[in-house]
């Protein structure tokens, strides 16, 4: 089964793709290959994850795609999408280790979407040389 | 709203309600009328595909990735029928002695625990598969723990006509292990308990349940509910609770009833769960054969951890590894010559970790690590470090470390690599899918929600039979413990159904 966005989960992510995007592609330089269709597939892993989940939780995931996109302005004078892909990973790292609890684990959640969304596609397990079958030792 | 009416009502079909629901299957009979609530889907057999983001989906609370209340820690909880006994690997351990004196239940002693949990081992064909059915994965945790001198133990299994899928923790695609929906859910069917899956229990008011069936999404997984879409009144004479140890509590909060509890939601565990991964030089069976067949417990006493083999699956995996960009990509590219181990930390009741609900219901889980958590957590990634090390690996990853990846050479520095200073909510992805307490059992409402028999104080027709009646950490696997209660819980109810169901 393929996940299909739909109108009422596509408004999740939608205010802040391009920052997404740029989030995924530090968190797995791999995704920088994918197409449109890998795009599309993996957007819409991530919205049928978050629907369901408590609103407080999306409200605080666009909160927190918001803040990512303008707080590079105070260290480099631009937003997130607009750094090289050096300083993204320089400025994510400082996020994954920020002293605050609260940052920390934003930055957890988001990057464990990035991940879902990459490694939940059949593609991407493939690629890395995952391909269990049900018949097990039979098919090995 | 429809109404309904029954002598019993069981909510949950898991290792508990699956339990109860076949022990009191033989009063259908006398005329008994049972009914079992479940929230989730019935799966057809064909519909166990394996695939990691569309089985979680199905067959877990919030897709495998329930969050505690500060987002440290997700929580595994399965749903659908036969509960989390879908969605576990089979394993088959009886509590320990020491654990079951410690827990100081009236009236409950280990050799109760010990008998019930035979009879269960029996009757899903608990047994040790054979050296051919062992994988490399699993054989190189052996080989490893040897080497350091460890006491390595083979876990017994319920399986049935393993295939060797590896997929158990997505739900058997060949119906070999022999959880609920396998064994005790068909007989309790058989013998006229109605199984009313689609159907969750909002609140308990009185002697009535509260339930919806909800609609289903165009194209869900799962056959569709027995009863028709709405809200449903289910009067019942007894209702029996196990809907595991998040959803019984919080189910029990929302509800009207005849006793003060204040215990209730308290005495959370959960053995907070490490996913560790080495890479080793050559390609290894991992992801080919059954995942966990080998434990070492030698450390609970000492240092407060048990190892297990594991090995999961693609997201999982990539969740559970620190740090990201390439040298997170390295890891996963190295998928086929992955080894894993899981490193579980025996917890103990905390007065700060326990169940809440939101102000819509919702069930909310608090959770704060304790020292003595993150020392068993770092003590078990330092040993397991060690016996991948020993097993041939040459690069390991620590994730309660400043650098989190360890070569071969820098094996005598683990000590110093690995500290619980590192252990920081968000840093590092702990896992847990052995929810215990918040209905334990006890003596009066005043140090417990239940008596030993799992009658919750002040209400005589109302029980709980599921994880939730542990009044501390099982410190194993829990499946078997939980059946063996919830057989101890249906015997009591069997004895006293003349009283309760005139």
């Amino acid at each position: 089964m393929t996940a299909q966005p739909t109108t009422e989960t596509a408004t999740i992510l939608r205010p802040a793709l391009p920052v997404f995007r740029a989030v995924v592609r530090t968190v797995v330089p791999e995704a920088k290959a994918l197409d449109d269709t890998g795009w599309s597939e993996l957007e819409a892993l991530v919205e049928e994850s978050l629907l369901g989940r408590p609103r407080g939780l999306q409200r605080r995931l666009r909160l927190f795609l918001l803040l990512l996109q303008w707080l590079p302005i105070l260290r480099y004078g631009r937003r997130f999408t607009g750094l090289d892909s050096r300083r993204r990973a320089r400025f994510l790292s400082g996020l994954q280790h920020h002293r605050s609890d609260l940052i920390r684990v934003g930055f957890w959640g988001l990057r464990t979407l990035a991940l879902l969304g990459y490694y939940g596609r059949g593609a991407a397990a493939q690629a890395i040389g995952y391909h269990p079958d049900p018949r097990g030792w039979e098919a090995s | 709203m429809f109404e309904r009416a029954y002598d019993i009502v069981i909510i949950g079909s898991g290792a508990g309600g699956g339990t109860v629901a076949q022990e009191l299957a033989p009063l259908c009979r006398e005329g008994v009328r049972i009914a079992l609530l479940e929230k989730g889907p019935r799966l057809s057999d064909d519909e166990f595909s394996g695939r990691e983001f569309e089985m979680a989906q199905v067959l877990y609370e919030d897709g495998g990735g329930f969050l505690t209340a500060d987002g440290s820690m997700t929580l595994a909880m399965g749903v659908g029928y036969g509960g989390s006994t879908t969605v576990y690997t089979g394993t088959s351990i009886i509590a320990p002695e020491r654990v079951i004196q410690g827990w100081n239940v009236p009236d409950l002693g280990f050799e109760e625990i010990d008998r019930r949990s035979r009879k269960f081992m029996e009757q899903n064909n608990v047994h040790f598969l054979e050296d051919g059915q062992i994988n490399a994965n699993n054989q190189l945790f052996v080989r490893g723990c040897r080497r350091l001198g460890y006491g390595v133990e083979q876990f017994p299994v319920n399986l049935n006509g393993c295939k060797g899928s590896s997929l158990c923790n997505l739900g058997c695609p060949n119906q070999a292990k022999q959880g609920t929906n396998r064994v005790q859910l068909p007989r309790a069917e058989r013998e006229g308990v109605e199984v009313v899956t689609g159907c969750e229990a909002l609140r308990i008011d009185g002697q009535t349940v509260l339930a919806r069936v909800a609609a289903r999404p165009a194209g869900a997984k799962g056959q569709p509910s027995p009863w028709e879409v709405g809200e449903y009144r289910i009067s019942a004479k007894i209702v029996i609770v196990c809907a595991g140890a998040v959803n019984s509590p919080a189910l029990l909060m929302r509800s009207r009833l005849p006793a003060r509890l204040p215990r209730l939601g308290h005495g959370l565990t959960c053995h907070p769960a490490l996913i560790l991964v080495a890479e080793h030089e050559r390609r290894i069976t991992n992801f080919v054969g059954h995942p966990k067949s080998y434990y070492l417990d030698q450390f609970v006493e000492s240092d407060g951890f048990i190892l297990e083999t594991c090995m999961y699956f693609p997201f999982t995996t990539a969740k559970s590894l620190s740090g990201f960009g390439e040298p997170h990509s390295q890891f996963m590219r190295a998928f086929p010559r992955l080894q894993m181990i899981l490193v579980l930390a025996c917890d103990h009741v905390d007065s700060r970790n326990r169940v809440t609900i939101d102000g819509d219901g919702r069930p909310v889980v608090h959770y704060r690590f304790t020292p003595a958590v993150k020392r068993s957590l770092a003590r078990g990634t330092v040993t397991s470090a060690r016996i991948f090390f020993a097993a041939g690996a040459e690069r390991v990853h620590v994730p309660a470390a400043e650098v989190t990846t360890v070569k071969r050479e820098r094996a005598e520095d683990l000590e110093k690599i690995v500290d619980e200073r590192y252990f920081r909510s968000g840093s590092v992805s702990v896992s847990a899918a052995h929810i215990q307490g918040g209905c334990g059992m006890g003596l009066t409402a005043g140090d417990s929600v239940t008596d030993s028999w799992g009658r919750v104080h002040g209400a005589p027709w109302l029980f709980v039979a599921d994880a939730s009646l542990f009044p501390d950490s099982v410190e194993i696997n829990p499946y078997l413990t939980i059946m063996a209660l919830a057989d101890r819980v249906a015997q009591r109810i069997r004895q006293d159904a003349s009283d309760l169901l005139s």
